[in-house]
C-alpha cells in the first residue's frame, strides 16, 4: 500500500490492484490487513460487504455498459464485443478500451456505491452522464474497479475467510468471532464500522446462522483414520447445504452461500411451533417426492425462481437432511463433542417425526470394522448419495474448512470417453485461452453433446488443446467455436440420471476432464447407449 | 447459440482475377513469395533464397540456402542458426532481381529489424514482418514506407492494447526491483532473450544492485555488445553463490519459469515484460507475481497509425487477431483480408519452448 495519506477510491483501488498482483496469500492478507487499518470507516463497511458478496444491486444493464462504453472508446459495438469476448471480463474490457483518463476524482468508495444505489432508479440518460462522466475521471484500476463494482461481478481471488483473516489482524478480533459477526443480514448502507466489526449486536442474534463447518477430502486411505470406534458415517447427501434457524417464533434458513434463502422454501414454515425455539439444525436440503430422493438436478428449478407455486411445490417438494445440531435452546452447543449434539438431535427428530414433516434424520452408519465403511459407501449411488461423510464422535463443531475431525469421502467418479465438439474461451484466469469445452458421445453416426467441462487439464494442455483448437475450427459463433471432431477426453462425473431437460436425454453431476485420451480416434469414443447403461434403475 | 453477423471480407484473389494478373507476393506452403524474383520473405519451409525480416525464430527459420538481411541481424541468425549462407544489406539499399526492387527499411521491433519493400513495375508492396512505433533507443526507429499493398502484423490488434511509454514502464520495473531489494528478495524478469532482455537490460538502474542473466540471454547479449553499449551482466552460473545474488535482478528467458534453474534465486519475486501482461488473465495464468505492459509490436493505434501512414489501399493481416483486425479496416473502408501463416507474434515470446537453454 502506497500513499497512506490518500482515504478514497484510489485506495481501495489500491488494495484491488495489490490483491490482484499477486498469487501468494500472505501478501493478500497483509494489503488488506493495511488496508483496514488505514481506510476510512465507512469504506471499510463497504469494502467488508464487497469482498462478501454483498454487492449493491446493478444499477445498469449489461446491454447498456457495452454500448455506452463503445460509444466512449469511439469503436463500433461488435468489436466492444470482440474484445470482450477475448479479454474475458467486461469490467476489464471498458478499462481497457477507455481513453486514459485526464482528470482526477477524489470520491471515496462508500460515495461511488452509494450514487451507484440512486443511480439504479435514475432515467438510462442520467446513467449514460454518470458513467461516461466518471470513466473519464478514473485512471485504468479505479475505472477497471468502478465497471466491477457496477458490473456486480467481484471475483478477485479473496476469499471471505482471507478477509476475515486479515480483519481479524487489523482488528484484534478473534477470527472466528469475525466470521460470526459477519455472517448474516445486515446493510453496509445503514450500519458503521462499530457496530458491524466492534461492538456486540444482540439484536442482530435472531436471524444469525452460524459459519458452516467443511470437510476436506480424505487424502490417505480409510484405514489410517484410526480406531473405527472413534469414528461417526454417515452418507454425503447432495442438495444444498443449509441450516434452518427456529427463534422467537420465526424461522431462518440459510445456505452455503450464506444466503437467507427462507421465502424459497416455505416447506420449512411447519417447523414453527413443532420445533421449540432457539434450535439451530445443519443439514442438507433435498429434492424428496413420493417417499424418495430426487436428484441434484431436480432442485435447480426451486434454486433459481423468487416465486414459489404451487404447482413447483407440489412437483418438487424440499426436505432437510439433518445431521448436526448447533443450537438447543438457545444455547450455542457447537463446542460439545458431536456424539452430545447428535444425541439431542436425534432425541429432538423423534419427537417431532410425523408423515409427511419435512425433516429427515441423515441416518448414522453403524459399523465396527473398516470394511463396513467401504461397502456401505459402495451403495452410495443406490441411496442417491456421493459417498460418505466420516466425523470423529467427540470432535466440537469447528469453523470453515479444517483438517482432521471431519472428513468427506465420495466415491470414485463415473467415466466415459466422449469427443470434444465445442470450444469457448475461458473466463478470469483463462481468459484468452479455449478452456470451456462441450463433449459429444455418439449416437448412430451422430455426435449428440452431453456434457460441458471446464477443469480436469493442466495449464500446459489447456494451452496446447487452445492452440489446436486456434488451428481447427469449423465455425464461428461469437465466443463459442465448433471443431473439428478429432480430440477424445475421458470425462469423469459424480452423478447420473434421466433429464428431460438435456438434448442427450441424461444429466450428469460435476463433469469435468478426467484425462486427455491422445491414444483414441474419435471412433473409439463412447456412445450415447454407454452413458444410458450407466444410469442406477 | 446464436450466430455471428458475418460482414463480406472482399476476396483478393478475386481482385486479381478480374485485373488477370499474379500479385506482386503470394502466400504459399513455403512462405510469401515473389514469383517474379524467385525470392521468399521469412519462409517457414527451406527454400532457396529467403528474404529476413528479423532474427526470431518464427521469421527466420533454419535450412534456406540465401539468407538476405539487414546487416545488424547477421550475428544475430548466425548465432541462432549456425553455419549459413548470408548476406547483409544496408536500409533503403536497393537489390534488384529479374527487375523486382528489393530493400529494408526500419521496422523498430528488434535490433537490426526491417520492412521489406518490394516494387516491381511501379506497385509497390510492404511487409513488415513485426514492428512497433515507439523509438526504444536499440533498434532503428521505424519508419512508415509508402505503397500500395501493406502487409501488416496485427499481434495486437484489438482496441483493448494501449501502451505506456517506455520510460514509465521502466520506471515501474526499476521500483519493483528497489521495493524487492529492500525486502530481501530477488527480483527474476522475464523477457525473450533477443530483443525484449537487451530493451530491459539497458534501461535498468545499475544504482539498485547488479544484473544477472540467464545463459541465454547472456550469448543473445554478447552478440549485441559490439553494437549497442549495455550495463554490464553477470551470467548465472554453477560457480556463482546463491548468496551473491540476493537483492539484485536476474533476467531470465520466459521458459526458465517453473524450472528448477530458478531455485537458486529464493526468495524471489517474479516479472514478466510483455504487451499481454495488459490482461489480467494471461498474467494470473502464469503465476507471475507482476507483469509489465512492454511489447515490441504496435498498439491499436500505432497499428492505425501506421496503415495510415503508408498511404496504402490494400492490406494483408499475417498474425494476430488478423479477422477482427481486417473487419474493422474493411468497415473503414480499406480493402483488407487475412492470410495464413506461421508467424507467432508475441505469443511465440511468452509460450515459446524452443527457445535454446544453453
Amino acid at each position: 500500500m502506497e500513499k497512506a495519506g490518500e482515504k478514497n477510491m484510489k485506495q481501495f483501488a489500491e488494495l484491488i490492484r495489490a490483491l490482484d498482483s499477486t498469487n501468494k496469500t500472505t501478501v493478500k492478507v497483509a494489503a488488506l490487513t493495511e488496508y483496514f487499518r488505514i481506510a476510512e470507516e465507512k469504506d471499510k463497511v463497504w469494502a467488508i460487504a464487497i469482498l462478501s458478496h454483498r454487492r449493491p444491486p446493478r444499477p445498469v444493464n449489461t446491454t447498456l455498459l457495452r454500448t455506452w462504453a463503445s460509444e466512449l472508446a469511439d469503436i463500433p459495438l461488435w468489436l466492444f464485443e470482440e474484445s470482450y469476448h477475448i479479454v474475458g471480463d467486461l469490467a476489464e474490457t471498458i478499462a481497457l478500451v477507455i481513453p486514459p483518463s485526464e482528470e482526477n476524482s477524489e470520491k471515496n468508495l462508500y460515495q461511488f456505491v452509494e450514487e451507484m444505489i440512486v443511480l439504479k432508479k435514475l432515467p438510462e440518460a442520467d446513467k449514460k452522464g454518470y458513467l461516461h462522466e466518471n470513466w473519464l475521471k478514473l485512471n485504468y484500476y479505479e475505472r477497471f474497479v468502478f465497471s466491477k463494482l457496477i458490473t456486480g461481478s467481484f471475483r478477485i481471488g479473496v476469499s471471505q475467510k482471507l478477509m476475515t483473516r486479515a480483519l481479524a489482524k487489523a482488528t484484534e478480533i478473534d477470527e472466528d468471532v469475525l466470521a460470526y459477526k459477519l455472517m448474516g443480514d445486515w446493510d453496509p448502507q445503514k450500519i458503521s464500522f462499530n457496530k458491524l466489526i466492534l461492538e456486540e449486536n444482540e439484536e442482530d442474534y435472531l436471524s444469525k446462522p452460524y459459519p458452516f463447518y467443511l470437510a476436506y477430502a480424505l487424502e490417505d486411505t480409510i484405514e489410517d483414520l484410526g480406531n473405527p470406534q472413534e469414528w461417526s458415517a454417515e452418507h454425503k447427501w447432495d442438495g444444498i447445504r443449509s441450516q434452518v434457524i427456529v427463534r422467537n417464533n420465526e424461522l431462518f434458513v440459510w445456505s452455503r452461500g450464506e444466503e437467507l434463502v427462507t421465502d424459497k422454501y416455505p416447506e420449512f414454515e411447519d417447523f414453527i411451533g413443532t420445533i421449540p425455539d432457539g434450535t439451530v439444525m445443519d443439514g442438507e436440503l433435498l429434492p424428496f417426492s413420493e417417499g424418495e430422493i430426487g436428484i441434484f438436478n431436480d432442485l435447480q428449478t426451486r434454486i433459481g425462481r423468487k416465486n414459489i407455486s404451487k404447482a413447483l411445490l407440489k412437483k418438487t417438494p424440499v426436505i432437510l437432511k439433518a445431521y448436526d445440531l448447533l443450537e438447543w435452546k438457545g444455547e450455542d452447543i457447537r463446542q460439545k463433542p458431536f456424539r452430545e449434539r447428535r444425541e439431542l438431535l436425534e432425541q429432538l427428530y423423534s419427537d417431532v417425526k410425523k408423515e409427511g414433516f419435512p425433516l429427515h434424520l441423515s441416518e448414522t452408519i453403524s459399523f465396527n470394522k473398516w470394511e463396513e465403511a467401504i461397502a456401505e459407501r459402495e451403495r452410495a449411488r443406490e441411496v442417491k448419495s456421493e459417498g460418505l461423510m466420516l466425523k470423529r464422535w467427540d470432535s466440537p463443531y469447528l469453523v470453515g474448512r479444517k483438517k482432521g475431525d471431519w472428513w468427506k469421502w465420495k466415491v470414485e467418479p463415473l467415466t466415459i470417453d466422449a469427443v470434444l465438439t465445442y470450444a469457448m474461451r475461458g473466463h478470469g484466469r483463462r481468459s484468452n485461452l479455449f478452456t470451456d469445452y462441450t463433449f459429444a458421445l455418439w449416437d448412430g453416426k451422430e455426435l449428440v453433446t452431453f456434457a460441458k467441462a471446464y477443469s480436469g487439464l493442466t495449464d500446459a494442455e489447456f494451452r496446447q488443446v487452445d492452440s489446436w483448437i486456434k488451428k481447427n475450427t469449423l465455425e464461428r459463433f461469437g465466443p463459442v467455436r465448433s471443431v473439428k471432431p478429432e480430440l477424445v477426453f475421458e470425462i469423469a462425473f459424480e452423478g447420473i440420471a434421466e433429464s428431460k431437460r438435456h438434448k442427450s436425454g441424461v444429466a450428469t453431476r460435476f463433469p469435468r476432464i478426467f484425462r486427455w485420451r491422445q491414444d483414441k480416434k474419435i471412433e473409439e469414443a463412447n456412445t450415447l447407449e454407454d452413458l444410458k447403461a450407466l444410469v442406477p434403475q | 447459440m446464436q450466430e455471428m453477423p458475418c460482414t463480406k471480407i472482399p476476396n483478393f484473389r478475386e481482385h486479381l482475377k478480374i485485373g488477370m494478373k499474379e500479385p506482386l507476393l503470394a502466400f504459399n506452403e513455403n512462405g510469401i513469395y515473389c514469383a517474379q524474383a524467385g525470392v521468399y520473405l521469412d519462409p517457414w519451409k527451406p527454400v532457396e533464397k529467403a528474404f529476413i525480416t528479423h532474427g526470431h525464430a518464427d521469421h527466420s527459420r533454419w535450412g534456406h540456402k540465401k539468407y538476405i538481411t539487414h546487416n545488424t541481424n547477421v550475428p544475430i541468425i548466425k548465432h541462432r542458426l549456425g553455419e549459413i549462407e548470408v548476406s547483409g544489406v544496408h536500409y533503403n539499399e536497393t537489390i534488384t532481381v529479374n527487375g523486382v526492387k528489393f530493400s529494408f527499411h526500419p521496422a523498430g521491433h528488434i535490433i537490426g529489424s526491417s520492412q521489406i519493400r518490394v516494387e516491381y513495375k511501379g506497385e509497390v508492396w510492404v511487409f513488415t514482418g513485426d514492428y512497433k512505433t515507439e523509438d526504444d533507443g536499440i533498434s532503428v526507429p521505424y519508419e512508415p514506407v509508402k505503397c500500395n499493398a501493406f502487409i501488416t502484423e496485427c499481434t495486437f490488434g484489438l482496441p483493448a492494447f494501449k501502451w505506456l511509454p517506455q520510460q514509465q514502464v521502466m520506471n515501474d520495473i526499476n521500483t519493483w526491483w528497489q521495493q524487492n531489494r529492500e525486502a530481501g528478495k530477488t527480483s527474476v524478469l522475464f523477457g525473450y532473450s533477443l530483443g525484449k532482455a537487451q530493451r530491459l537490460l539497458k534501461y535498468l538502474d545499475t544504482s539498485i544492485g547488479k544484473i544477472y542473466t540467464h545463459g541465454a540471454i547472456e550469448n543473445m547479449t554478447e552478440v549485441l555488445r559490439p553494437l549497442v553499449d549495455f550495463p554490464p551482466t553477470t551470467r548465472i552460473t554453477r560457480d556463482v553463490k546463491k548468496d551473491e545474488i540476493k537483492g539484485n535482478i536476474v533476467l531470465a528467458p520466459p521458459s526458465a519459469h517453473g524450472s528448477t534453474w530458478i531455485k537458486k534465486m529464493v526468495p524471489y519475486e517474479t516479472g514478466s515484460a510483455s504487451g499481454w501482461m495488459a490482461f489480467r488473465g494471461a498474467r494470473r495464468r502464469r503465476a507471475i507475481d507482476k507483469g509489465f505492459v512492454l511489447s515490441d509490436h504496435c498498439d491499436w493505434q500505432g497499428l492505425l497509425a501506421s496503415i495510415k501512414a503508408t498511404g496504402c489501399e490494400r492490406i494483408i493481416c499475417t498474425h494476430g487477431y488478423t479477422e477482427i483486425f481486417s473487419r474493422f479496416l474493411n468497415e473503414m473502408g480499406y480493402d483488407a483480408r487475412t492470410a495464413e501463416t506461421q508467424y507467432e507474434g508475441e505469443l511465440a515470446e511468452m509460450d515459446s519452448k524452443i527457445e535454446e537453454t544453453d
